[in-house]
């Protein structure tokens, strides 16, 4: 049975008042390799059946892995009689009108093994050029396909292809004193530039030949764009609507409601997600498998556009679904798969920005990074793979890892500069979220809590 | 005892398996073995008495893994048919062809007796899975509501998750396994917004590989834990800020065991101290030239892994390389004496059979080394609670796990907690807020002065382990008594935050 077969059939065979069905056909395949050698591999195909029924405001919700045809009948009775058993949900709404991809009935491709053939080799050459150079590699390749079909008792027939992969490379001295790192997000292996990533590696293990020990205290730093994204991420998970209203988070208004509309620096920074945006493409449609406080399995199916998170420094949405909208009065602005940031134009690159650097840091990635305080969504967590000490413009050496303690929100009312954007890979959060086009930024007093020993 | 369940059984197991380790062994698998598992869960969550969301789903599906010229090769497959099982075999010969060349190091494995036709199945009374889903939203909704009424409550937020496990493992050895195990996790959390402050409270009641009877007072009272909650909250929200400094800290185990996850769990994995998650997770401090010397901490610290503790998280009778479990020391007095072994990591260091720490959280995905019940030994006729208390003239006492945060060493840690209280000449004095204590991992636990008795002993852990590349999730215990450590650097979180 096709996906499409499974969606139509599961939608005939449902006896609540409206139903929701998914379709998740998805493939991978990786490699991972530690110390110039290959460490583990794989590759898997999935498939997996979210049957959503809805019985008044009852919602059941049923999702099962490598179901049989003879098996959908039982899951689609099981959907349906949970939403009778359900309690009223209060994200209860009618159900997205109809709409139908031109390429619905395309089917799915899975990836395979094969998207490795002209890559593993070059990597082994890499390895051997390591080996000779007295430098370690460790690392990690995957490469995902999921094409998402989803259904609905409405009419609605959307579908979505997502590639997904990503790629990094994490150089060390043979003591594994030194360690430099570098990712890179592609959609099909064909644009990763190894030998540059290599080079790139190379160079900053030569940096770090010099060590500098500094105490903690706050340092004028310039975090790239890797950095940047782990740390706008995390504040792009925080900016859900509900818990904002609730009075929970960094985005709670004294006294009651959001601080949408409320400047949250004087630089013009704008923060944003777009389905559309070239290299980090990503589902024009929601696709919300179960309800939770940032969506709703009745928006299944809602276009998404272009949607500005801050705009010249001002809060200006807020993660919302058409529920949560409601209560607090603002547009229905669901969560977007890919997260950019930009300055005003003529942005500096990175190298140009430790050029014009005094005295300063340079930061290659933050690390294990955790919430202490929602309600000014400080951030904890470390500095990891080189820390540089920048003078005059040059790289000096490299400096002792810290944890630093700051929040992101005050981080944008801090900046001193935002280089130009360019699409990256965050470091800590790339298993959940890779689509993501970041700058690089100053900030002049970076706090660096305690010092580190971890090299 | 409860059994295996029967339509688990009725898959066709050994067919599967016996296709695809024979197709293997023909293209020429030094090693092969067939994993085929069902991983069912399900969430439930509620906002002020209200369903916000529940899903129940399943992961279905099977894994070859064979060693080809001394090379990994590793498959999924979805399609239940002997014919699928012998294509993923091919495909998992196909990818150690395809990864041979970037391979330097032939992979062999540690001997491991033959386990034929064994079974294991955990301590539980009720399946949750059996329980209606009315009967457990009406349950969370019920303790949601009690709090609601309570005018020091603004909002209540509630969840349940609930796993169940089967696993059927059989290997080109003759080793044949079929297990199942269950786990749960209920939380409730209180929220109120007074004074310019918003603060929250959460059970403490730890998740456990128990079953349903665990919400209805076997292993925890919740309907005490839940009651006292608003007064814990507005004690909390009235709290004055700590003022930042060195303190003696009496930590609850409720909090302990995370501490004891990151810095002894995570530290003493063989792969992270050999470099294997280097690139991701990191290394650690504890590496292996250190083994048998490194005074890891104070000689009152005793450590060991355990994959056979009832109602443990990551309790099996045999792990995902048909290695029988068992319990064994880590630390031992003070010294480090023991890793977390997989039977690679345990025959490349020559260290005997493995231990049993191999586990993949799927059928997608490759076992990885991963933790066993990693769990601090009290002491034998050790003091109570309140006795560490007693002999501490100006600390905290710490209690329930918050924010969490260790360096890719695991030496440079941070962390937060749902109640610290002020210890005044060996007396609790009430809540204080914003804190969060500091240190390295071998100042810290050099500094335990004293562990309690087996009366302090509580099993916390979790459910969401995170490790590896592909991303894997593993469920893990850890045991502690109530522990005194002397001369802790504490934060004040809003002065970190302050410019």
């Amino acid at each position: 049975m096709t996906p499409q077969e499974t969606v139509e059939r599961a939608l005939e065979l449902s006896k609540a008042d409206d139903c929701v069905v998914i379709v998740d056909e998805g493939s991978t395949a990786n490699l991972r390799f530690a110390g110039n050698t290959l460490t583990t591999n794989g590759v898997s195909r999935s498939s997996r059946l979210t049957v959503i029924s809805v019985t008044g405001q009852g919602v059941g919700v049923v999702s099962r892995s490598a179901v049989r045809p003879d098996q959908l009948a039982d899951i689609v009775t099981a959907a349906d009689l949970a939403s009778h058993e359900a309690p009223p949900s209060e994200d209860a709404r009618a159900l997205v009108p109809g709409s139908r991809s031109s390429d619905w009935d395309r089917p799915a491709e899975p990836t395979s093994i094969g998207v490795f053939r002209s890559f593993a080799p070059a990597l082994g050459e890499v390895f051997a050029e390591a080996e000779s150079a007295g430098r370690k590699m460790y690392g990690f390749a995957e490469h995902l396909l999921t094409t998402t079909f989803t259904g609905s008792s409405t009419g609605l027939r959307v579908r979505h292809d997502q590639p997904t992969g990503r790629f990094e490379l994490n150089a060390k001295s043979p003591d594994m004193s030194r360690s430099a790192w570098a990712g890179v997000a592609t959609r099909d292996f064909t644009d990763v530039d190894l030998t540059a990533l290599n080079a790139t590696l190379a160079r900053r293990l030569d940096w770090a030949k010099r060590r500098v020990d500094l105490p903690p205290g706050r340092y004028e730093t310039v975090i790239p764009p890797s950095s940047v994204a782990d740390l706008m991420i995390y504040l792009y998970w925080s900016a859900g609507a509900r818990d904002a209203a609730d009075g929970r988070t960094v985005f709670s208004r004294e006294g009651g409601g959001t601080r949408v509309g409320e400047s949250l620096t004087s630089t013009p920074v704008r923060l944003y997600s777009d389905p559309a945006a070239s290299g980090v493409e990503c589902a024009p449609f929601v696709v919300a498998h179960a309800s939770a406080r940032e969506q709703s399995v009745f928006d299944n199916g809602l276009p998404l556009t272009s949607t500005d998170w801050i705009r010249d420094g001002t809060l200006t949405s807020l993660i919302q679904t058409r529920h949560s909208a409601e209560l607090t009065g603002l547009p229905a602005t669901p969560q977007i798969d890919n997260l950019i940031m930009s300055g005003p134009g003529g942005g500096r690159t990175l190298e140009e920005m430790v050029a014009a650097t005094e005295r300063g840091l340079l930061l290659t990635c933050l690390w294990y990074i955790r919430e202490v305080d929602p309600q000014s969504l400080l951030l904890t967590g470390l500095t990891r793979d080189g820390v540089y000490l920048v003078e005059h413009g040059e790289i000096v050496g490299e400096v002792n890892n810290f944890r630093f303690n700051e929040s992101p929100v005050d981080l944008l009312g801090r900046m001193t500069e935002i280089g130009a954007e360019q699409q990256t890979l965050p470091r800590e959060w790339n298993d959940y979220f890779t689509r993501a086009i970041m700058p690089a930024i100053r900030i002049p007093d970076f706090n660096m809590s305690t010092v580190s020993q971890a090299n | 005892m409860r059994q295996i369940d029967p339509d688990f059984l009725a898959l066709p197991l050994r067919e599967l398996a016996d296709a695809a380790l024979r197709r293997a062994q023909e293209l020429g698998a030094e090693h092969a073995d067939f994993r085929l598992e069902r991983v069912r869960g399900e969430t439930l969550s509620l906002f002020d008495a209200r369903l916000e969301g529940s899903m129940d789903a399943d992961d279905l599906g099977y894994a070859v893994r064979v060693i080809r010229d001394g090379t990994w090769g590793f498959a999924a497959g979805i399609e239940l048919t002997p014919q699928a099982a012998a294509a993923v075999a091919e495909e998992a010969i196909e990818v150690a062809k395809v990864a041979a060349p970037i391979n330097r190091e032939p992979v062999e494995l540690a001997p491991e007796p033959v386990h034929a036709g064994v079974t294991w199945v955990s301590t539980y009374e009720i399946d949750p899975f059996d329980v209606p889903l009315r009967e457990k939203t009406d349950l969370l909704g019920d303790w949601s509501a009690g709090l609601l009424k309570d005018p020091r409550v603004d909002h209540v937020s509630a969840s349940l998750m609930q796993v169940k496990e089967q696993k059927y493992y059989a290997d080109t050895a003759g080793t044949e396994a079929t297990q199942q195990r269950v786990r749960v996790h209920p939380v409730l959390t209180a929220m109120r917004a007074a004074g310019g402050r918003f603060d929250d409270m959460r059970t403490l009641a730890p998740p456990a590989g128990r079953g349903y009877e665990y919400l209805t007072g076997t292993g925890w009272d919740f309907v005490s834990e839940v009651a006292v909650l608003p007064e814990l909250l507005e004690e909390k929200l009235k709290a004055p800020s700590v003022v930042p400094g060195t303190y003696d800290l009496v930590i609850h185990p409720s909090n302990l065991w995370l501490t004891i996850h990151e810095s002894i769990g995570h530290a003493t994995e063989l792969d992270r101290a050999l470099g294997y998650e280097a690139a991701y997770a990191g290394t650690s401090f504890a590496t292996f030239d250190k083994l048998g010397v490194l005074e890891y901490g104070s000689p009152v610290m005793n450590v060991t892994g355990d994959r056979t503790a009832e109602h443990g998280l990551a309790s099996i009778g045999y792990d995902d390389e048909g290695v029988a479990t068992r319990q064994f020391d880590i630390v031992r007095e003070g010294r480090l004496v023991g890793y977390q072994l997989d039977r690679r990591m345990a025959l490349l260091k020559g260290l005997g059979p493995s231990n049993g720490c191999a586990f993949a959280d799927s059928p997608g995905h490759m076992p990885l080394q991963r933790m066993a019940n990693v769990s601090l030994v009290p002491a034998l006729d050790g003091p109570s609670t309140d006795e560490l208390i007693g002999g501490v003239e100006r600390g905290l006492y710490v209690m329930g796990d918050k924010s969490w945060s260790i360096d890719m060493q695991r030496y440079n840690f941070q962390f937060t907690a749902q109640r610290f209280y002020l210890i005044e000449n060996g007396r609790l004095t009430g809540q204080l807020r914003d804190v969060a204590y500091q240190a390295t991992t071998t100042d810290f636990w050099r500094s335990l002065e004293a562990v309690g008795g087996p009366q302090t002993y509580y099993l916390g852990g979790a459910f969401n382990c995170g490790k590896g590349q592909p991303g894997q999730i593993a469920p893990v215990s850890h045991g502690s008594p109530t522990a005194l450590f002397r001369g802790v650097k504490v934060l004040n979180t809003v002065q970190e935050g302050g410019k």
